[in-house]
């Protein structure tokens, strides 16, 4: 299960939605060996693209050294889809980087945003509760 | 002269679990090929077969990315950091 302060959530979907027409993409950070988020990095979308997205490498970088600075690392990663549900894609899935990330969908399609979670093994795609709250 | 490398939790699984490992080498080609002498499990993960960055990482030197460096041939001194990170990217998109 992946736990998500409702601050997190907001500040989450709040880029997502800010980053329309684009997908909004950042990264997600938990204390070691825990699925429990502490903090949202929101990033650039280097591809500037509503079919498409990159974390911004140099973002990327930074929110790295910030997370190990906190005692966190990064556990994961955010994307909008702006247009379709929250699965991954088959893009999402051959270029999923980790097997060990927790892959957050938001969805934009529906007036009202819809998040879930995913973990992503050798191209197997197996969803996983979210709990939003506290924080 | 060595210099720390920041290992992905995806590539901790090859060294040891460690997050950081110390490497020699006056270029970034260098202190990789020094990283996979010590840990043979790294082999082309980095660097392909045809001894160019891997397309799905990102890798930096301080805080440059090194593509617009001079990728490989990056000159590296004591006390910089290396830092390997996962390309992150994905989308609504197909594409093959």
């Amino acid at each position: 299960m992946l736990r998500l302060p409702t601050d997190v959530y907001e500040q989450m979907v709040a880029h997502c939605l800010a980053g329309l027409p684009e997908e909004g993409c950042g990264l997600l950070a938990a204390p070691p060996g825990t699925a429990d988020v502490v903090v949202c990095y929101p990033t650039g979308n280097v591809e500037a693209s509503a079919r498409l997205y990159r974390v911004d490498p140099l973002q990327h970088l930074k929110a790295d050294q910030d997370a190990e600075a906190r005692d966190l690392e990064i556990v994961g990663v955010f994307h909008s889809h702006t247009h379709t549900e929250a699965y991954p894609s088959p893009t999402d899935v051959a270029q999923a980087p980790d097997p060990g990330w927790h892959y957050v969908l938001v969805s934009l399609k529906e007036p009202e945003p819809v998040v879930r979670s995913f973990r992503i093994v050798d191209g197997e795609v197996t969803e996983e509760p979210v709990a939003v709250g506290g924080g | 002269m060595p210099v720390d490398v920041r290992l992905p939790t995806v590539l901790r699984q090859h060294a040891g679990g460690m997050a950081s490992v110390k490497a020699n080498g006056t270029t970034l080609a260098e202190v990789f090929d020094d990283l996979v002498r010590q840990f043979p499990g790294l082999a082309g993960q980095v660097v392909t077969d045809n001894g160019t960055l891997h397309k799905f990482v990102n890798v930096y030197v301080n805080d440059d990315d090194v593509r617009y460096l001079d990728k490989l041939e990056t000159k590296v001194s004591d006390d910089d950091v290396v830092s390997i990170l996962p390309a992150v990217a994905g989308g609504a998109l197909a594409t093959n």
